[in-house]
């Protein structure tokens, strides 16, 4: 079925995808890459070990995706200080804890970005040219290909809906009710199709 | 105080007394992984998250999932705080939206 990750034989998933939705998904994934932006070993040159030892920031990033692709570790809703030492202390822990973790974690999302981008450009679309239904191809997955894919899918969706600010349930709600004039509309089309595309993923790792 | 309201979990066993919340960290009080709600990371995929890097049973994974989802919060793992900044930095590489904090009450 369309839309909708299947199981393999033996282990691993498949879905079918046309042209379309190959280019929607790799041009997200692209963006994605963009946004997270290269590793430190890519600034500093010829050393080798640069990136062994490289710190990351301390500070939070300013784009709200990333904001949200790389919360703070020790303050979050709920977690009230309660006095401005605390306050302090909070800030201190998640600047730290930032510096040890961000740059693995930046490098983490990307090795997923990358490995969705390598298998749709492995792909050899057929098809299409006039007749019914457009040129399409049947991705297939390994088992660790697909748990790549369930993490960069994951991401892209926090990505898209941090960017159409979906911040509690009642958001999503209001996406599925959205009229079609609304400017916003296609990016909801791919939130919510993508969200099909996880959940079957989900659903075909754990059977 | 948002810091006493977390809902009990389970499998944590919590010290009822610590009143005052002190800004430094106590040695003795051991330090928990807390997941928070988001509208976006599907149910499912929570409670994959919660197998798969924690091995916990399908039964406890859906439990806590549900927790995040209804109370806005759960706690998921408890130890040192080592151990727990390496629960959150795994559960932000899956990205769910995970803090860490001493358990004070």
């Amino acid at each position: 079925m369309p839309g909708q990750f299947e199981p393999l034989p033996g282990g691993g998933a498949a879905v079918a995808l046309d042209e379309v939705e190959i280019s929607i998904i790799r041009s997200l994934a692209v963006q994605l890459l963009e946004l997270i932006g290269p590793g430190p070993a890519e600034d500093a040159g010829d050393d080798p070990l640069a990136e062994l030892f490289a710190e990351g920031p301390s500070e939070p990033p300013s784009d709200p995706v990333l904001q949200r692709l790389f919360p703070d570790a020790y303050s979050g809703p709920e977690v009230e200080a309660t006095s401005p030492e605390q306050v302090e202390e909070q800030r201190a822990y998640s600047a730290e804890f930032r510096r040890f973790t961000e740059n693995d974690l930046r490098a983490g999302k990307r090795e997923n970005a990358l490995a969705v981008i390598r298998s749709l450009d492995a792909l050899t679309v057929e098809g299409g040219g006039g007749g019914e239904g457009g040129a399409s191809a049947v991705l297939k997955l390994s088992e660790e290909d697909a748990k790549q894919w369930l993490g960069a899918l994951n991401d892209l969706r926090l990505a898209i809906g941090s960017r159409l600010d979906v911040v509690d349930e009642e958001d999503t709600d209001l996406l599925y009710r959205l009229p079609d004039e609304d400017p916003r509309k296609p990016m909801v089309m791919a939130y919510l199709w993508l969200g099909g595309l996880q959940e079957t993923l989900v659903e075909t790792i754990m059977q | 105080m948002g810091l006493v309201t977390a809902p009990a979990p389970l499998e944590i066993e919590k010290t009822e007394s610590a009143e005052e919340v002190s800004a430094v960290p106590e040695p003795d009080v051991p330090w928990v992984t807390i997941v928070h709600n988001d509208p976006v990371n599907l149910m499912s995929y929570v409670t994959y998250v919660f197998q798969t890097y924690f091995g916990y049973s399908k039964d406890k994974a859906t439990k806590l999932m549900l927790d995040v989802h209804h109370k806005g919060r759960a706690v998921v793992s408890s130890g040192t705080r080592e151990e727990m900044e390496r629960d959150v930095q795994a559960m932000h590489g899956y990205g769910l939206w995970a803090t860490l904090q001493q358990d004070r009450k």
